[in-house]
């Protein structure tokens, strides 16, 4: 045990270290993006508020976005402002970032979390029966199933499933997290549970064929092989073999994979919080790309990198200690 | 694809098949760059039309045609993806050649550039470049080519490691043979089947971010027929039952998709060497 908890602690070390260094490059390479841009984040804030400014104020936001200072010291006095937690102001909520994303967060969270799940026991469950099937008719259903979900667009199916449950068989409302003219806090949990399900689904049936195919490839190399082989002519059952063999073998990895996913999940929300006009992050993000508010932007892609590298690193762990063959971490 | 007993056999059938496909892609792309202007007009008069004979796929809340519309947008999305794919395409074999080549630190350089792209999800990304460019056919362009890469490039690496290792590079490396003329004479021929089949592999990405990406009223400006564009303006119309704006532009595009999806599966079967005896 001490052995495992060594290797997990190195492999954390490593891992951390290379994720801090690719979160300081994406947060130089947004930085000169955003500097690069034609908008002017001074500019826009002063034009979004429509109204005159006290010279003190502006002064202030000069500072945050160090106008008047060259490049490379502008990105460190912003860094040092952002490692302080402060991420400046939103020009279109009129509030701190810091604050719309730690209260936006927890709607995108919930989603993609629902997501996830549904998807990793969907997938997983499928490749499993799709493995145990292999070249029969239930398999090359779910094959093609898979294949044709990859080519569909997440806001294609976001829109033909709200048109068919909401607008037609009326199942569903038709987007927001909560219903319209209801306080925020009077809303109760079913309600918002009931406006989850539809982007959830939307946003699983993306992400799922990945996870299944993967989990048929695996199960049917574990099928395929010597062991299976013995274990059969001993008289082992085919769904004990399943448990005792495959399972075993297919399970982590598969969740090593979804944890990987992080990315195209928060990609993928982006997308389905717009279809479903969802108050979360990605609804956040591309009003702010689209209404110049470049704190909210910045903030947002942060904060997704560290979303991302924190499933990364998920992943990396679960596949550096479960697999004993992979001791070095290899890039 | 039907079984006949007194068919050729696979491997024909597969490259008569497979240049149906393109064909088929190809009619669609020529059709839509050729459909004039003057022939999407607005006409009140045939506003939010239900699909008809006259009008395949009906016509929107402007009484444009959505089928022509459609049409045209395939074309100008299938542009945008196959520029993009092909920068992309190019990065990945110059970055792919340079990490299985060149020294230690540089293929560290090349994964860490990899995870670092892989490290920001690829919709925020491409807002974010989009951004950066002042919205518009260039920021969609580059934003999408800048983020299909890294999957081809890594298999190029690997492909290129493992030419490396052959007896006969070695050979020529001890004939005394320069590192560009290994490369130009050994290396690249055997890259260019892979660099065309991940340029169409990488294709259906690209046409899918691109349509995403338009939809979110990033890139493409709103006059444009891109199929994003359609698709965005349905949903205000949505609720008003017209379905037909939603649904069958929609259903052109995962067509389309699994076209040419088809289409670099069946080319990389072909110029697969070792699939030829099939």
């Amino acid at each position: 045990m001490s052995e495992l908890l060594k290797r997990s602690v190195r492999i954390f070390f490593t891992y951390g270290i290379r994720t801090l260094s690719l979160l300081f490059a994406v947060s130089v390479v947004s930085f000169v993006l955003i500097s690069a841009s034609p908008i002017n984040p001074v500019q826009q804030y002063l034009i979004g508020l429509g109204t005159a400014v006290s010279p003190q104020q502006r002064a202030e936001l000069e500072d945050y976005w160090g106008v008047n200072e060259p490049p490379v010291q502008r990105y460190f006095g912003w860094l040092s402002e952002v490692l302080h937690g402060n991420l400046g102001e939103s020009a279109l909520y009129r509030r701190p970032v810091a604050e719309i994303i730690s209260e936006r967060f927890w709607n995108s969270f919930a989603l993609m979390l629902c997501a996830w799940l549904l998807s990793g026991v969907m997938g997983f469950g499928l490749g499993c029966i799709m493995g145990m099937y292999q070249d029969r008719w239930a398999d090359k259903i779910l094959k093609k199933c898979c294949y044709i979900l990859s080519a569909v667009p997440t806001f294609w199916l976001g829109l033909v499933l709200l048109l068919v449950c909401s607008v037609w068989l009326k199942w569903f409302p038709i987007g927001f997290s909560a219903p319209i003219g209801v306080r925020s806090e009077d809303v109760t949990l079913g309600q918002r549970i009931y406006h989850l399900i539809l982007p959830a689904f939307t946003l699983s049936l993306m992400s799922f064929s990945n996870i299944a195919l993967h989990t048929r490839q695996k199960l049917s190399d574990v099928l395929s092989s010597e062991y299976v082989l013995f274990a059969r002519a001993r008289g082992e059952g085919k769904w004990t073999i399943l448990r005792r063999h495959g399972l075993r073998n297919i399970l982590f990895p598969a969740l090593t994979l979804q944890f990987a996913s992080f990315a195209e999940l928060f990609g993928g929300s982006v997308i389905a919080e717009n279809v479903f006009s969802y108050p979360g992050l990605g609804s956040a993000v591309s009003a702010a790309g689209l209404n110049g508010d470049v704190a909210l932007l910045l903030g947002i892609t942060l904060f997704s990198a560290v979303f991302v590298s924190f499933g990364n690193m998920a992943a990396n762990i679960l596949y550096g200690i479960i697999d004993p063959q992979i001791r070095e971490v290899e890039a | 694809m039907k079984k006949h007993k007194t068919a050729p056999n696979r491997r024909t059938k597969l490259v008569i098949w497979t240049s149906i496909m393109a064909l088929a892609l190809i009619a669609v792309y020529i059709l839509g760059i050729f459909i004039p202007d003057t022939a999407v007009f607005s006409s009140f008069l045939n506003a939010k039309q239900p699909p008809s004979f006259k009008h395949l796929f009906g016509t929107d809340a402007l009484g444009r045609d959505i089928f022509l519309r459609t049409l045209k947008g395939m074309a100008v999305s299938m542009t945008v993806g196959i520029a993009a794919s092909l920068i992309s395409a190019v990065i990945a074999i110059i970055v792919g050649i340079a990490a299985a080549t060149g020294s230690k630190a540089a293929d560290a350089f090349v994964n860490w550039l990899i995870d670092l792209v892989m490290s920001v999800p690829h919709t925020i990304l491409i807002i974010l470049i989009s951004f950066a460019l002042g919205r518009g056919l260039k920021g969609l362009l580059i934003g999408i080519a800048a983020t299909h890469w890294c999957s081809l490039a890594r298999l190029i690496r690997g492909e290129v490691l493992q030419l490396r290792a052959q007896h006969y590079i070695a050979v020529s490396r001890r004939l005394g043979k320069s590192h560009g003329w290994i490369l130009t004479h050994h290396l690249l021929p055997h890259l260019i089947p892979q660099f065309f089949v991940g340029l169409v592999l990488m294709l259906p990405h690209a046409i899918l971010h691109e349509a995403s990406i338009s939809f979110l009223g990033f890139g493409l400006s709103p006059e444009q027929p891109a199929i994003g564009i359609i698709l965005s303006e349905s949903m205000r119309y949505l609720s008003a039952g017209m379905w037909w704006q939603a649904v069958l532009p929609g259903l052109v595009l995962v067509l389309m998709v699994l076209l040419v999806e088809q289409t670099g599966e069946h080319l990389q079967t072909i110029l697969n060497p070792y699939s030829v005896q099939q």
